[in-house]
């Protein structure tokens, strides 16, 4: 075998097939979209309750986590994600979904060392990430008087 | 006494035989198209086990005693284990054989594995070292998975290089004799690193590796690819096989009339594995399962099994390494 790393890497990214990005797409759009409808139905109905804005919003979140959290534990959310991609990973759904999986996967190896060790393996850095962003925001918007 | 031909190849003088072998499976894996030559297709995937590593453990310690019991033999007539799976530490072969009270050898050569441990047990029997050996490979979807990626509920997608770890476990039995079936030749290669960094194209990593060592054998017992009813590699899968099948044209070799893959072998097109099956367990229980089956029965009489391993750690990748590919090979035979 004569190639250099260079022409050989031409040659198995030829030989190696892309993701349908067309059809990954739809089916995120799809589902992703249709996980956004049952928060809207959820967030109407808690408003219809007589909830306010705000409280309506972190009643929809907490429901939603659950309803993850459910679909995970039954391996259905999985199932879903196959096809959805990011459809499932980018609601609050899929947050649950990545705290509870690890939780389920890990618990064989004990409740302090697997499981709750493990809890924040694939959440950790959204939260490290999300967290900080969110205090430099803060302190930004504290110095520009915002 | 073994002798060394050409570069790198071994030619046994008293080619050591395959007694018996045995292939216990998943359930996906029953399902596919070689569901029917495996000796067990268990329906439990925790092998009623409370963890998947255990579980793993106990299909690889169950394939070795089936391998035995078909070799008409008892465990303590063995002198050794060669065993290795996907494992931290090679621990599902550990634990399988912790009971067995027999030397062992703990083996890691990623989906190489069952063919380092033929080539490697047939080298010690040739030598005179040991007289009867056990050789066996496993992988569990669900162990590797934990251990190489993510928790099985976390909701991922695989891209179509992606392969899937065979729920699958292989074991032969090694002798001076006693079977038809003999290892004639076996070939160690040598890593091939050709830069390939993407732990869901293990195919692009190994192919490089198998062309590597494909072509040292050649060369080494001046043979051609027609020379033999078969030439399998494991587990390549589909990107992987074509881009051998490339390589190998490319310096005016043609394997295709011969050429299959276990990776591509075991499940079907509608089983939804991407490219095709990978994990030590993957050749292992094609070989023992149908490969030494199909030879027994006198439809292949030369066959080259070259196991191909993605030598790669989650650690490794994480730190940028790219992964470098190893096939090990053995020249199986079937006297007339």
């Amino acid at each position: 075998m004569n190639l250099t790393k260079s022409e050989y890497e031409r040659l198995y990214q030829k030989k190696s097939p892309d993701s349908p990005l067309w059809k990954d797409m739809l089916w995120a759009g799809l589902i992703g979209g249709a996980i956004c409808t049952v928060g809207q139905l959820v967030s109407n109905f808690y408003k219809g309750r007589g909830l306010d804005t705000d409280g309506a919003a972190a009643a929809t979140a907490i429901t939603m986590v659950f309803l993850g959290a459910l679909l995970t534990g039954l391996h259905l959310y999985d199932k879903l994600a196959k096809h959805a991609g990011a459809g499932t990973i980018v609601p609050i759904t899929g947050f649950a979904n990545a705290i509870v999986s690890p939780a389920m996967e890990f618990k064989s190896e004990g409740l302090v060392l697997g499981m709750a060790a493990k809890l924040f393996v694939i959440a950790g850095p959204v939260l490290v990430y999300g967290i900080s962003a969110s205090v430099i925001y803060g302190l930004l918007l504290f110095w520009m008087g915002g | 006494m073994a002798k060394r031909l050409g570069k790198r190849t071994i030619a046994f003088q008293q080619p050591p035989a395959i007694m018996a072998s045995a292939a216990i499976v998943g359930e996906k894996e029953g399902q596919g198209p070689l569901g029917q030559f495996f000796d067990v297709v268990s329906q439990d995937s925790h092998f009623g086990q409370k963890s998947w590593e255990l579980a793993e453990s106990e299909m690889q310690k169950q394939t070795i005693a089936l391998a035995v019991e078909k070799a008409g033999l008892q465990m303590t007539d063995l002198d050794c284990i060669l065993a290795g799976d996907l494992l931290n530490q090679c621990i599902g072969s550990s634990l399988a054989s912790v009971e067995a009270h027999l030397p062992y050898l703990g083996l890691y050569g990623a989906c190489s594995t069952m063919a380092q441990g033929l080539a490697l047990g047939a080298a010690l029997i040739d030598g005179g070292a040991i007289r009867k050996a056990a050789a066996a490979a496993s992988s569990h979807f669900c162990s590797a998975e934990r251990q190489y990626r993510f928790p099985l509920a976390y909701g991922g997608q695989r891209p179509p290089t992606a392969q899937w770890t065979a729920t699958a476990a292989g074991a032969a039995i090694l002798a001076k004799g006693g079977s038809k079936i003999r290892i004639t030749h076996a070939i160690f290669g040598e890593m091939v690193d050709m830069g390939v960094k993407d732990a869901n194209n293990m195919g692009s990593a190994m192919a490089p590796s198998a062309c590597d060592t494909l072509e040292h054998l050649f060369e080494d017992t001046h043979t051609q690819p027609t020379d033999y009813d078969r030439i399998l590699t494991g587990d390549l899968a589909a990107v992987g096989a074509d881009l051998l099948v490339t390589l190998l044209r490319k310096d005016g070799i043609d394997i295709t009339p011969v050429y299959s893959d276990c990776g591509s072998l075991l499940y079907g097109s509608e089983q939804d594995t991407h490219a095709g099956g990978s994990g030590c367990g993957c050749s292992a229980a094609v070989v023992c399962g149908h490969i030494l089956r199909d030879m027994e029965q006198g439809t292949l009489h030369k066959v080259i099994f070259a196991g191909t391993g993605a030598l790669m750690s989650p650690t490794s990748l994480q730190q940028g390494q790219s992964i470098a590919g190893i096939c090990h090979a053995v020249v199986l035979e079937r006297a007339n």
